[in-house]
């Protein structure tokens, strides 16, 4: 114990002498640790933002799309598409669905409010709210009366109601949309920005929506839609209901064994997943860009190690005939790296928590710190240290007593 | 005199250092027995090898060939930590250019003869300061003091550890002869009453006067010892 305080005395001794060039040398190590630190924080933040958003589309939602994922291969007879009538045999035939909602998408001009703007529009059913966890913030959903009725009526997302209205009130209000005028009678509660959010988005029934635009059909006669989603009642039978979709759908599109899909099928926790991979990676990636700073300053610390030990030659000397042993100047010298790593990443773990807590506090993204990250930066910029502290701590062990007596 | 007092035994010691292809013989085969509480001075022109065979009784190198027994244990084959070990507990070392550390106090530079042995004990290091006069200079560093000063308190890092033998090399080559009066008088006052055993090297056959025993040293092999 003894030794171990007059070790440290001795380390503390080296360090506070040249507090500027510890300093310095800190810098380097606290910039690693910092930016590993916010970096991470960043990568952490936007999978959990992303996961929470796909939550909020809704648990047990799966969705269907024509067409695949394969990229790359030119893909041939893609004739079929998915149609409403498809969505119906989905919704008659699979078991274990709570509902079922296609819907169709198409770009269509918009004048509303004195502004005149293109904006995608989507009709579809009233079992779309229940599907996709939609609530509204004011007015309502259009009902199934009226959406049997063909009722021109819309309900707009956040984003695309306060760019339209911006401070009037958008229910009731008038909107023309391609060629026909449609009502405004309800507005969406925010989702959060992601890609396709709803946020973005016009819905009308799907019934309104063929009074303006020319629904594609198949050859076969069935009205194409853009997607269809649904609700299974038990998450436990996600899997069973996409298998029995995708043979329903193989069946009635009358696929060859042999070939592929010609409709893609995803779950939210399959979503969930490869955005989970995706962010990981894309953390993974910062993490590293970020380590190689750590690793620059480590090569710092191991810089000044080495000049520390040439400047205090004479030190080594005198400490030798005072009967220092080759390890208790080793000691001395790979302690005092490590020190100075570690206490560099220790600041480097306040600035990085700082700029992360700030970077949240902004707004500009959202950021998580996670104890495992904190520690693993800790731990890392002490074993930089004591890697780089080595080489300069072994070179000054093994100095001749005779020769540092000497040197000037 | 009896074998029980010898402390230092060299028998037949040499050190040759290799010097690029050829090599350099700095000693050839020195026998040398110092008492235990004996004042010695090795004097001799310069390369002549005083400060290698200082060297080698103080435990820093070790010899080519020949045995070195210090308290009647054979040290010449030691390894370095072992060497290091009896650095720090028997040989107190006070050098030409003193060797103070310049950012510690002279208490501080004192206590770190003991940060190798046992373990800092403030008392101790006081009481050694006082014995060299300097109790009112403890909080002092090496540049705050005077040359006499600064070897007075690397004395008393050298007495601190109470060691079996003290080893001067030119402890006054680089003081004004007042300072140096002082320092010899020191060494000499701290045999006289503690019965320390003194090698000293030096040029000045003044203070190699105050010895018992004045050894001559001429490339690399003892030419005359005589008592005074």
């Amino acid at each position: 114990m003894k030794k171990w305080f007059s070790l440290f005395a001795t380390v503390w001794l080296g360090l506070s002498t040249h507090k500027l060039r510890s300093f310095l040398t800190i810098l380097g190590v606290v910039i690693g640790v910092a930016s590993v630190i916010t970096l991470m924080s960043i990568g952490r933040g936007s999978t959990a933002s992303i996961l929470s958003n796909i939550q909020n589309m809704g648990a047990n939602l799966i969705s269907i799309r024509p067409g695949s994922f394969t990229f790359g291969g030119v893909r041939g007879g893609m004739s079929q598409k998915l149609t409403i009538e498809d969505s119906q045999a989905i919704a008659q035939q699979v078991s274990n669905i709570l509902s079922v909602s296609p819907s169709y998408s198409s770009n269509l001009q918009l004048v509303a409010g004195g502004k005149n703007t293109n904006s995608q529009v989507t009709g579809t059913t009233t079992e779309y709210m229940v599907v996709n966890n939609l609530k509204v913030t004011s007015g309502a959903f259009f009902s199934e009366d009226e959406y049997q009725r063909g009722s021109k009526v819309a309900v707009l997302g956040p984003n695309v109601a306060e760019t339209l209205f911006s401070s009037t009130d958008p229910i009731g209000q008038q909107m023309r949309m391609g060629t026909i005028i449609v009502r405004v009678i309800g507005v969406l509660e925010s989702k959060g920005a992601m890609f396709g959010s709803p946020d973005d988005a016009i819905f009308i029934p799907l019934t309104a929506m063929q009074q303006t635009v020319a629904q594609p059909r198949t050859p076969q006669g069935g009205r194409i839609v853009s997607s269809v989603s649904l609700t299974v009642s038990d998450s436990s039978q996600t899997q069973n209901v996409i298998d029995a979709i995708t043979s329903l759908l193989r069946t009635r599109h009358h696929l060859a064994a042999s070939a592929d899909n010609d409709f893609n099928i995803m779950s939210t926790e399959e979503i969930a997943n490869m955005m989970t991979t995706t962010t990981n990676t894309l953390t993974l990636l910062l993490g590293a860009v970020a380590a190689i700073s750590l690793l620059v300053g480590g090569i710092g610390v191991m810089n000044i190690m080495l000049v520390s030990v040439l400047e205090r030659t004479r030190e080594i000397g005198i400490r030798k005939a005072l009967g220092a042993r080759d390890r208790d100047i080793w000691s001395q010298f790979l302690i005092e790296a490590a020190l100075l790593s570690f206490v560099g990443g220790i600041i480097g773990v306040i600035f990085g928590w700082g700029i992360s807590a700030l970077i949240d506090s902004l707004g500009v993204m959202s950021t998580v710190v996670t104890a495992d990250v904190v520690i693993l930066a800790v731990s890392v910029s002490v074993g930089i240290g004591l890697f780089f502290g080595f080489y300069p701590a072994w070179n000054a062990s093994r100095l001749n007593p005779i020769e540092a007596l000497r040197s000037e | 005199m009896d074998n029980g007092s010898i402390i230092i035994k060299l028998e037949n010691i040499t050190k040759t250092y290799p010097m690029g292809k050829r090599e350099l013989t700095v000693l050839k085969g020195v026998n040398i027995n110092i008492n235990k509480g004996e004042l010695v001075a090795i004097m001799g022109p310069s390369g002549s090898g005083k400060s290698t065979l200082l060297n080698l009784i103080g435990c820093l190198d070790k010899p080519t060939s020949g045995t070195y027994y210090l308290e009647n244990k054979e040290v010449s084959r030691l390894s370095g930590s072992e060497l290091a070990r009896i650095r720090g507990q028997k040989i107190g070392f006070i050098f030409q250019t003193f060797n103070l550390l310049s950012r510690l106090t002279a208490l501080a530079n004192v206590e770190l003869a003991m940060t190798y042995v046992g373990g800092i004990d403030r008392q101790r290091a006081l009481e050694a300061l006082a014995k060299v006069g300097l109790s009112d200079r403890v909080r002092h560093r090496p540049i705050e003091l005077s040359g006499g000063e600064q070897q007075r308190v690397a004395i008393a890092r050298a007495i601190v550890k109470n060691p079996s033998i003290f080893l001067a090399d030119e402890p006054t080559g680089q003081l004004d002869s007042h300072s140096g009066e002082e320092v010899i008088s020191i060494l000499t006052s701290l045999h006289a009453e503690h019965g320390i055993t003194l090698v000293l090297v030096t040029h000045d056959i003044n203070i190699a006067s105050h010895c018992q025993r004045i050894i001559q040293l001429k490339d690399g092999e003892v030419v005359t010892e005589e008592n005074v």
